[in-house]
């Protein structure tokens, strides 16, 4: 469903993506994973058509997506750290969402919007919300208009157990209903029930990108945490 | 066999009659020519013309007659000869229609042309694509009045004056419209007369034209839209009160050229949309008071070489610049004028501003010496520098000020 | 396009500075032409507000607003939603916000008080102003990624455009006084837009100054309809140009 090919960005002197080839099918949940700054936000923004790759080019469904940007309606991302305009309100910040997809969109899935309670929190200014109730926020957001795709950037960094738990359920439901989904997270041990394929990445390159089901059999290992150990020790 | 004797019997009339008579002229009239009519006349008579065109080549008066147009009757010079030739005393031209002179380049042709005469008057006639319109010469008291005198005149080589008076005295000009010609009205060597009510208008050099031409008394005319505005030279004793100069634009248009005049008095003039209101050079004792310049270039361009003219009680409303002069030398007095651009206070409350004010601004100078930087006025950094030079005069000239300012408009 | 623009005109005339800038330029109109003798002098008091404030503001507003705008427009980029209507959302909301508050705070009064051509021309002048410095700030926010630096940016050609540019000229006008210069003049108006709003004013108010002026090339230029129509023509570059770059920036910037 998205296929990467020799994708290569450089901020400065610091190259973030170096040819990097990938390919993500749709049913699976995959894990980006990799030390901190080692390309996997530069990686979902390239795909997001937020960074514009030096070389190389990416295509969703076929279609290659420089200068598209209507593939973006199969898509909802939650960022690592969701920016919002300050004076408005999130009744405001969805609102203008639905006004702004509404035309790409017909089932408007607001699951999330109750289970985290945000109906009680509508007319609340985006600059006086905590961390996680913006994470909240961003996570309604990129659930909200039922995408083939979801881009997860530390879904769950900042969000109390309780909601860390629902939202959880939520990507587990979703991922049955065969969409593809992208997940990055320092958390592994959150990640063992949700994922079927592992993509790791250091300094800017594509370390392995294998099923999840192979890695244990590779290492032997039961959990994720200690799987990706092994191979970073050996 | 008839006609003669009925021309036999008016000779008779004529020679019996000491009374003046009335001769008609019309296509079905005896008398169909104008020039037979004056012909046959006698001093005191009357000739009236009825309507039509008469193609006379040039009509010569040399008696005291009337003669007199019913509903404009056209005189048609054929685009060859002078029209009408006036060398008599007390005769009268009026209600023709006077169209199409020659032109020459030996000798001026005009519509009506009076010389060496006495109490000529030329009185509503209307004169069309004439060379000269009215063209008097070595001639005294004559009146031309409410005359309509239109030229197409496209050069100043092509086509002569609307009125033009040479050598005369005691004329009086009033109400005639003059249009298109290269001077609306000419006088050189012209004394003792009165130019009252004209409108002249878009005349390809000046709309009045005055060289030598002594004690004459200028009211109430109307100068527009002439290609070099109006310029009057070489005279002394001149008057001019409530004549209006509007729109004269241009880089030699001025609303009123004074050169080298003395002894005047310039009094409820307009002086509106001028490149230059007025543009005095080598003027002395001018006394120049209760006159309007608004919305002029300049509205008063002073050289250097002008002394003890006195401007008092002058309204000076949204000029882009109120004075313009050459040098530093001031001879010229300022007093009690209204300034729009001063910005004085008036504490004492007596309608005069405390601290004088300096007309002449210091970007007029400039411009004067580089008139491409006209193009940068009203820009900040011109805006800076005049403020500078309020604060430290340093290029203006610093006796060239008003010491008693008025604060508000003069009704006048 | 019309939604994100809906929003962000919403967002601007929320926003108390518009509001700010709105009073104060009805404020000093009004007490321009109530404190003056005669509408015309206020008038002039009033170009000296539209030549130098109103760049002044629309250009530090503009680029401000787009630096603190950059949540919203990190939001939205990641949405279905062309980068290009993004930025000229931002660009229109601006543009007509600032255009709004220039005419309820200027040119209503202009209207009230001095109806000609004369004033016709002053509020134009003044709506092309802002949005040709709306368009700037885009380019000079477009072309920094840092805000101080962007704002720096932008004040430094604020004082180009109105004091700098003009101090050359005049010293160029010096320097070459011996040689024909109309042309060369006619050509630098065209280099600022603040000349060339301010040409047209002149063109209004002094036009008996200007046609003295030695320059037939001059008169012929501005003189006539092709000539105004031309420096308005010129203006609408100065709006095009810098928005065009400023949007190419733009759709390759990385959020």
């Amino acid at each position: 469903m998205i296929t990467a090919k020799n994708i290569t960005k450089t901020f400065g002197r610091v190259k973030a993506l170096n040819d990097i080839s990938v390919s993500f099918t749709k049913g699976e949940c995959i894990a980006l994973l990799g030390p901190n700054g080692c390309g996997k936000t530069t990686l979902i923004k390239s795909i997001l058509g937020m960074v514009v790759p030096d070389k190389g080019n990416i295509e969703f469904d076929g279609r290659p997506i420089s200068e598209q940007w209507q593939y973006r309606s199969n898509i909802g991302y939650m960022p690592q750290i969701g920016r919002y305009p300050e004076n408005m309100t999130i009744a405001n910040v969805i609102d203008m969402m639905k006004d702004i997809r509404k035309d790409t969109t017909v089932h408007l899935d607001e699951e999330l919007i109750v289970s985290f309670g945000l109906q009680e929190l509508m007319d609340k200014k985006m600059h006086t919300l905590s961390g996680g109730t913006r994470q909240k926020v961003s996570a309604c957001l990129a659930f909200l208009f039922s995408p083939d795709v979801l881009i997860l950037d530390e879904p769950t960094a900042g969000l109390d157990p309780v909601s860390s738990e629902q939202l959880k359920k939520k990507i587990v439901l979703e991922k049955e209903k065969g969409k593809l989904i992208l997940i990055t997270s320092h958390v592994l041990s959150e990640l063992d029930e949700l994922i079927t394929e592992v993509f790791y990445m250091q300094d800017g390159r594509l370390l392995f990108h294998k099923k999840l089901l192979e890695l244990i059999q590779d290492t032997g290992e039961e959990r994720l945490v200690k799987a990706i150990a092994k191979i970073m020790t050996a | 066999m008839k006609r003669i004797l009925y021309t036999f019997l008016i000779g008779c009339f004529a020679t019996v009659s000491v009374d003046a008579k009335v001769i008609k002229v019309g296509k079905s009239r005896n008398v169909k020519s104008v020039q037979k009519a004056i012909d046959l006349s006698q001093n005191g008579d009357t000739i009236i013309v009825d309507p039509g065109i008469y193609k006379e080549k040039n009509i010569i008066i040399q008696k005291s007659v009337t003669l007199k147009g019913i509903n404009y009757p056209v005189l048609d010079g054929e685009n060859k000869h002078a029209i009408i030739s006036i060398k008599a005393s007390n005769a009268t031209v009026e209600g023709f229609k006077l169209q199409h002179t020659g032109r020459s380049e030996i000798r001026d042709l005009g519509a009506i042309m009076i010389y060496d005469s006495y109490k000529i008057t030329a009185l509503n006639n209307i004169l069309e694509d004439s060379n000269f319109g009215i063209y008097v010469q070595n001639s005294k008291r004559c009146t031309i009045k409410d005359n309509s005198i239109t030229a197409y005149g496209k050069d100043e080589v092509q086509s002569g004056n609307g009125i033009h008076c040479w050598r005369s005295d005691s004329l009086v000009i009033i109400g005639n419209k003059i249009k298109g010609h290269r001077d609306g009205l000419y006088f050189e060597f012209v004394k003792n007369s009165l130019i009252w009510r004209n409108v002249s208008t878009r005349n390809v050099r000046y709309g009045i034209h005055f060289m030598f031409s002594n004690r004459n008394t200028y009211v109430s005319n109307v100068f527009e839209h002439n290609e070099a505005g109006v310029a009057v030279m070489y005279s002394k004793n001149i008057h001019m009160y409530n004549n209006h100069f509007l729109n004269n634009w241009g880089d030699a248009a001025y609303g009123i050229l004074l050169k080298d005049i003395t002894d005047s008095d310039i009094s409820g003039n307009h002086f509106t949309k001028n490149t230059v209101g007025l543009h005095m050079e080598g003027c002395s004792r001018i006394k120049l008071y209760k006159n309007i310049f608004s919305s002029n270039g300049w509205a008063v361009k002073i050289q250097a070489s002008c002394d003890n003219n006195d401007f008092t009680r002058n309204n000076f409303i949204g000029n882009t610049f109120d004075i313009g002069t050459n040098g530093s030398l001031v001879l010229n007095k300022f007093t009690g004028n209204y300034w729009d651009k001063y910005e004085g206070y008036d504490l004492s409350k007596d309608n005069t501003g405390d601290v004088s004010y300096h007309p002449v601004s210091m970007y007029s100078m400039i411009i004067d010496s580089n008139p491409a930087a006209l193009m940068l006025f009203r820009s900040l950094i011109v805006s800076l520098l005049d403020k500078t030079e309020k604060i430290l005069p340093g290029v203006t000239p610093e006796n060239l000020k008003d010491n008693k300012p008025v604060m508000r408009q003069i009704p006048l | 396009m019309k939604k994100i623009l809906k929003y962000v005109i919403v967002d601007i005339v929320q926003n108390k500075i518009v509001l700010i800038y709105t009073f104060l330029l009805l404020l000093i109109a009004l007490s321009v032409f109530n404190l003056e003798s005669n509408s015309a002098k206020g008038l002039l008091s009033l170009l000296n507000i539209i030549l130098i404030l109103v760049p002044l503001i629309s250009i530090i507003f503009s680029t401000i607003y787009i630096y603190n705008s950059s949540e919203f427009i990190e939001l939205l980029v990641s949405q279905p939603v062309k980068r290009k209507s993004i930025w000229l959302s931002l660009f229109g909301g601006l543009a007509s916000s600032l255009s709004l508050a220039f005419f309820i705070g200027a040119g209503i009064p202009i209207l009230l008080y001095h109806a000609d051509a004369t004033g016709i021309t002053m509020i134009l002048t003044g709506l092309f102003l802002t949005v040709v410095f709306v368009s700037i700030a885009m380019l000079a926010a477009g072309i920094t990624r840092d805000k101080a630096k962007g704002i720096g940016l932008s004040i430094l050609l604020w004082l180009y455009f109105s004091l700098i540019f003009d101090a050359l000229v005049l010293f160029f006008l010096f320097q070459f006084q011996d040689y024909p210069l109309e042309r060369a003049m006619v050509f630098f108006s065209f280099l600022n837009p603040i000349d060339l709003g301010r040409i047209q004013i002149l063109l209004q108010m002094d036009i008996s100054a200007l046609m003295g002026y030695t320059g037939a090339i001059f008169r012929e230029f501005f003189g006539n309809y092709i000539g105004v129509s031309l420096s308005f023509l010129g203006l609408l570059i100065w709006i095009v140009v810098p928005l065009m770059w400023s949007l190419k920036k733009f759709s390759k910037k990385d959020l």
